[in-house]
């Protein structure tokens, strides 16, 4: 079980709390939980990443046991503490404006 | 008794505000979709309980919510779990996809080379005089897109842009299609107004598209006189019983066109300035029309620090100012150009927001303003349902 942690403005879109799980099969990559994540809640489909291009908005970033993954590939695999349901994968609103 | 509805669009969520006929006491809902930008909420003249609304953000992109209970409850189209699955169990979630037919082209760019299209969010929403399925979007940078189904899908209407979309280019707040006004004796004709394009006409339901700017002059921003397209048109109006006569607040300069925008006249006559951004028409005298003045595209706030909606009776020139009731000192909020409105009871009510997150309503044609929320968020958009 994944624990994946949404940023406020998604959590009241998709109606749900600060934190979600979902059931992964396979190896789990960051392009894998963003999948699995948008096929629950297709309300967030294009507002973590592009709708046909997957490329992630520019002021969305993605933290794994306290490291920056943003600007890995979709395939990069997540740390074990992830995949394992230890710590959660944050999807966070990058802090910008003034 | 009928019921007012007015709809505000704010830099940082949705209001409701609601009254009877009197116009006097108002119950405020919201905000709706808080810390969002809203850059605008409509209604279907069809049935005014489907509601669109255009959610954005920085972050998180583009947003399309509706309502089918007047504003009570959301969804974004296409949300019900039978929805929601397309062809091999993908989902779908496409009420937010607005996705440029073919090769997105190029436009021109601040510098004056091609810059690639970029949809960034939806600044109006327009749902059809006939069908609450159907509604039209305009969007930055600038395209039209329609849907047939709610709001679930959107297509493009790519003919717009290939009306020398080429040699469109943003301004200072963009480059959008803010303005889509249906005509409604003839299903086929659609205007709809740029900046920094100018105005454009379809007669063919949204196939093709022609620029409709003879008349402007825009010296400043376009040294070629006879330039067809690139003028920045903040805001077109018109009556709908006279739908070939159309009012324009440009850049600078209030014109007029008698002939479905073929030719503009200035009407900007005694104006204390002819910049600005809304214009509108009242309900039931179609030569009867407001507009904001501004500063100056420096300094955009009234003159004087003078909150004052000027009215022409005679359908352009000869301005009254109309002062009772708004400020008259300190004032130097801002009226965008989707933050006026008009709503169809007798007399006419008149209303607009302001930067400084006021609504006001006049509710006697303008002679006389009260505000009906002082301290809501930036507000972007305003518009009215009169209701049975």
């Amino acid at each position: 079980m994944i624990r994946v942690v949404l940023p406020f403005h998604l959590r009241n879109l998709a109606r749900v709390g600060e934190e979600v799980e979902l059931e992964l099969a396979g190896p789990v990559t960051i392009g894998v939980v963003l999948d699995a994540l948008e096929t629950r809640y297709p309300v967030l489909r294009g507002t973590i990443r592009d709708h046909d291009t997957f490329k992630r908005r520019p002021f969305v970033r993605f933290y794994a046991c306290k490291e920056d993954m943003s600007l890995e590939p979709p395939d990069t695999p997540l740390p074990e503490p992830i995949v394992n349901g230890t710590e959660p994968f944050l999807i966070i609103g990058a802090m910008a404006g003034g | 008794m009928s019921k007012i509805r007015v709809l505000v669009g704010t830099k940082k969520g949705a209001f409701i505000l609601t009254s009877d006929g009197k116009r006097q006491d108002w119950q405020v809902s919201g905000p709706h979709f808080a810390g969002w930008e809203i850059y605008h909420v409509k209604g279907s003249a069809v049935d005014p309980d489907r509601i669109y609304a255009s959610q954005s953000s920085g972050w998180f992109g583009q947003i399309v919510q509706r309502s089918d209970d007047g504003g009570k409850t959301w969804n974004t189209p296409g949300s019900s779990p039978e929805e929601l699955q397309g062809p091999g169990g993908f989902p779908k979630g496409e009420s937010n996809k607005f996705a440029y037919e073919g090769e997105a082209g190029t436009h021109k760019w601040y510098d004056g080379s091609q810059h690639p299209w970029e949809f960034k969010r939806v600044w109006h929403i327009e749902p059809s005089l006939t069908d609450p399925d159907t509604a039209y979007a305009g969007v930055e940078d600038a395209a039209i897109f329609k849907t047939v189904d709610g709001g679930k899908t959107w297509q493009e209407l790519s003919g717009l842009r290939k009306a020398k979309g080429n040699l469109w280019q943003p301004g200072a707040g963009g480059m959008a299609v803010h303005t889509i006004l249906l005509d409604p004796k003839n299903s086929n004709r659609i205007y709809v107004a740029i900046s920094a394009g100018g105005a454009f006409r379809t007669d063919d339901a949204g196939k093709t598209w022609k620029p409709i700017n003879r008349g402007l002059k825009s010296p400043f921003e376009l040294p070629d006189p006879d330039a067809e397209v690139g003028h920045c048109v903040h805001r077109i109006a018109l009556h709908p019983s006279r739908p070939d006569v159309l009012y324009m607040q440009k850049h600078w300069d209030v014109m007029r066109s008698d002939n479905a925008g073929e030719l503009w006249t200035e009407v900007s006559d005694n104006l204390p300035t002819d910049f600005g951004f809304p214009i509108d028409v009242h309900a039931h005298e179609p030569e009867t029309i407001y507009v904001v003045p501004i500063k100056s595209d420096s300094e955009h706030y009234p003159i004087d620090g003078k909150l004052r909606v000027y009215r022409s009776k005679t359908g352009g020139n000869d301005w009254e100012p109309l002062t009772r009731g708004l400020p008259q000192k300190d004032c130097y909020v801002n009226v965008l150009r989707d933050a006026m409105a008009v709503d169809l009871l007798d007399p006419c009510g008149i209303y607009f927001g302001t930067t400084g997150g006021q609504v006001y309503c006049s509710a006697d044609g303008g002679d006389s303003w009260n505000a009906l929320v002082h301290d809501l968020p930036g507000v972007l958009s305003v518009e009215v349902q009169t209701l049975k």
